[in-house]
């Protein structure tokens, strides 16, 4: 049967085909929706792990105890999940155990764009890159055949392209390949050091030069031979990209198996073809080891380091061609930026923060919040990666208080990323007496990459009930004390304005945690379907005071303000912060949709 | 020789709703698909695009400069951000809506005046239509995607394809009839 799949659902579906009986993930983008379908079949336990880290460890647990295993992520997970990663490249396997990295050339959704093609070398792990849909399916399974022929994780990477582009896969059935004996074996998987020692030996010695091999022998590295002017040597979104631009002016090496690279294959192609062109988003990482051979290729020169490379930007290097003509156009579009929602219950707080402006500095996190940075509310100095909300903070504080600056540090982070790692900033906090205060923005779900449970929202990744993690509780318990904890409704201004002027008054961490569901929730939607808030035309003075919150409901049309009905939930944030009580907050009966 | 399509608009507006019905229809039809999504931070009220080609055999999805056969902008500022990237003598689909950015919001930025005209006047195949309106005509101003569907299909001369058998698989029974509607609406535009 075929079906089109984008390369996420390719992943799960091969997950499932491989008889995988154990997947676990944090979500983010591009790779989020791996574990989304991977938690449809019933066949595989599926896990929202707290953290990378955690579900890779989780992962290999499984693979130890015998079964197939893997672990999904962004490429930043990965460096959470380092740690585990390098060890586990010195352990090996029981069952196959497959690491999936969703890198981001472009950085559509992401604050930076390594390439995780370097790991592989890094831990010496062996690495697979599919293409498409279909490879995404195939090359899973490989992936698992390999890991335990060889006794190795294998790092399976892919890029937004791959991972979001939907292309024709044909399906399989699921091999159920059980459940393999689990015997004691300490030397293997108890890295102390003298067994570390050992195993490192025994990784250089024997498995490495067994992959080196299988490198330059499998069919996963393959040559296409067309016209012998141009050779391109290439791997994943590339290699489609390069088709897409040049198809049969050039012959192709494609690398579908790429650490250990294939030395001889590289050699081989050499002599087929003029002049080789080494195709290869961000790193150059295949044109380094191919330079290295004493093979005369191009790469970074010409090629872009930074972003994607597009078929137009192959076609342009390669065969000399200029960019087609378009239309142009004497009026340019306003910018259209992502923004808070209407609705989100965020806003409410980072207004009152925006009025600090003078007082406070404000470290951000990964995560909707981050979007709180932008015009109007400007709240947020700095982003860093996922838990830096809390523990960036308590340095900035520290350098406040030397410079006397006088000014307070609020570090932000929401309710997965508390979670996923803004707990060790808030002990640490404790710990070591910081004044930071800590906000949590608890919106029950993992927002951003589009509504996944974590361990605050009382559901798992199936939707079924799980015990719901309080983290009121965990404050309290890690020792910051009662006044110093505020618990507020975040769509109340004057509870976001009161917790905020507590928090500037007292001495030691402060913690203000917002609860207040996201908006986009749809049984929140269902639930505020009839609300919405209506300006009084009369009444209103034009002043704009309420454009400050920068809801995208608000508009000014023919000089007038108004507020659109579809979107907004009636949040009454507006209607709060209006000097002239010019907006009123309605709820229509039965009027509309639900 | 494949046939490149650029859907773009805003978050929210049901263009990746759109571009899975597409892409279903064509292979259906026997065509090899390629759709390419867009999204993450996007999906908050940020410029979104999906790019879909179809034909014997593709590669990559990804459109570039000059390259798009059809531009399908779901809202008017959309098709001048995005009009770079449509072929001379391809076709723009326009949706005369405007969603107001939030730089627009903030006073910070202008929201033109005259975009449909200047599209009109530059561009040689325009085909501009009120899909809110339409939508509403049918009596659900959410469906105004699936009049842009509707517009699409014809455009491209793809009307043989059971379009309506797909809309029914991807939404929800209870709105079947009005999307239907809005589909055959768009259809009749041309």
């Amino acid at each position: 049967m075929k079906k089109l799949m984008t390369g996420n659902e390719a992943i799960a579906r091969g997950a499932y085909e491989a008889g995988v009986l154990v997947a676990c993930a944090y979500p983010g983008t591009p790779s989020t929706e791996i574990l989304e379908n991977v938690s449809t079949y019933d066949e595989i336990y599926s896990e929202w792990s707290t953290n990378e880290k955690v579900a890779l460890e989780a992962a290999f647990g499984a693979s130890v105890a015998g079964a197939r295993a893997m672990a999904s992520m962004k490429h930043v997970g990965l460096n959470v999940a380092a740690d585990p990663f390098f060890t586990i490249a010195y352990e090996g396997v029981n069952g196959g155990l497959v690491v999936i990295t969703a890198d981001e050339p472009g950085m559509h959704s992401s604050q930076n764009e390594q390439d995780n093609r370097l790991y592989a070398p890094h831990a010496k792990v062996a690495l697979i890159e599919p293409s498409d849909s279909q490879e995404c399916k195939d090359y899973l399974k490989r992936a698992f055949e390999i890991s335990e022929q060889f006794d190795t994780a294998v790092l399976f990477r892919v890029t937004t392209r791959v991972c979001h582009t939907k292309g024709v896969v044909e399906l399989g059935e699921r091999e159920e390949v059980g459940i393999r004996e689990y015997i004691k074996n300490p030397k293997k998987y108890v890295m102390v050091p003298a067994n570390a020692k050992e195993k490192h030996i025994e990784m250089e010695r024997d498995r490495l030069p067994k992959l080196h091999e299988f490198s330059n022998t499998t069919d996963l590295n393959r040559i296409e031979l067309n016209d012998s002017k141009i050779g391109v040597v290439t791997s994943g979104a590339c290699y489609m990209n390069a088709k897409e631009a040049l198809g049969d002016k050039a012959s192709y090496l494609k690398i579908g198996f790429s650490y250990p690279l294939p030395d001889e294959k590289f050699k081989e192609f050499a002599k087929h073809v003029e002049k080789i062109y080494v195709i290869e988003e961000n790193e150059p990482y295949m044109e380094n080891y191919i330079k290295a051979l004493g093979i005369d290729c191009i790469g970074k020169e010409e090629f872009p380091l930074c972003g994607e490379i597009t078929p137009q930007i192959i076609r342009r290097i390669v065969l000399g061609e200029s960019t087609p003509s378009t239309y142009k156009l004497d009026i340019l579009p306003p910018n259209r930026p992502p923004a808070l929602c209407a609705g989100c219950p965020h806003r409410g707080i980072f207004y009152e923060m925006s009025k600090y402006k003078n007082k406070i500095n404000v470290t951000s996190d990964i995560g909707c919040y981050s979007l709180g940075a932008s015009a109007p509310l400007y709240v947020g100095d700095t982003v860093i990666c996922m838990g830096a909300g809390f523990s960036s903070g308590i340095g900035f504080d520290r350098v406040n208080k030397m410079a006397q600056r006088g000014k307070k540090v609020f570090g932000v982070l929401g309710d997965s990323t508390f979670f996923h790692s803004g707990m060790t900033g808030l002990v640490d906090a404790v710990y070591n007496k910081s004044d930071l205060v800590m906000v949590i923005l608890d919106n029950r779900i993992t927002a951003m990459t589009g509504h996944q449970e974590n361990p605050g929202t009382g559901r798992n990744i199936k939707g079924e009930e799980a015990p719901m993690i309080d983290i009121v509780s965990i404050v309290k318990a890690c020792g910051v004390k009662e006044e110093n904890i505020k618990v507020i409704n975040p769509y109340i201004m004057s509870q976001n304005k009161e917790a905020i002027k507590a928090a500037l008054e007292a001495e030691g961490p402060f913690v203000i945690i917002t609860k207040q569901p996201c908006a986009l929730i749809k049984e929140v939607q269902k639930k505020r379907a009839n609300l919405y808030s209506e300006v009084d035309d009369e009444k209103c003075t034009k002043c704009k005071t309420c454009f400050r919150i920068g809801c995208p409901a608000i508009s000014m049309v023919d000089n007038k303000v108004i507020i659109d009905k579809v979107q907004c939930n009636g949040c009454t944030v507006c209607v709060q912060t209006c000097p002239y009580k010019a907006i009123k907050v309605h709820q229509e009966r039965g009027g509309k949709n639900e | 020789m494949n046939k490149s399509l650029l859907l773009a608009g805003v978050g929210g507006q049901g263009i990746i709703l759109v571009s899975k019905i597409l892409s279903e229809g064509l292979m259906e039809e026997g065509f090899d698909v390629k759709m390419s999504e867009i999204h993450g931070m996007s999906q908050r009220g940020g410029s979104v695009t999906t790019q879909i080609k179809f034909g014997q055999k593709v590669y990559s999805p990804i459109i570039n400069t000059g390259e798009a056969d059809v531009l399908v902008a779901f809202e008017k500022i959309e098709a001048l951000r995005y009009i770079e990237n449509l072929k001379i003598s391809g076709t723009l689909i326009v949706n005369e809506e405007e969603i107001f950015p939030l730089p627009v919001l903030a006073g910070l930025e202008e929201y033109p005046d005259g975009v449909i005209e200047e599209l009109k006047n530059k561009v040689d195949h325009v085909i501009s239509i009120d899909a809110r309106k339409a939508a509403l005509d049918v009596g659900e101003a959410k469906s105004s995607n699936i009049v842009m569907l509707g517009v699409t299909v014809k455009a491209l001369g793809l009307e043989n394809i059971d379009w309506e058998e797909k809309i029914k698989k991807y939404l929800p029974p209870k709105t079947h009839e009005k999307n239907i509607l809005a589909f055959r609406k768009g259809l009749d535009t041309l």
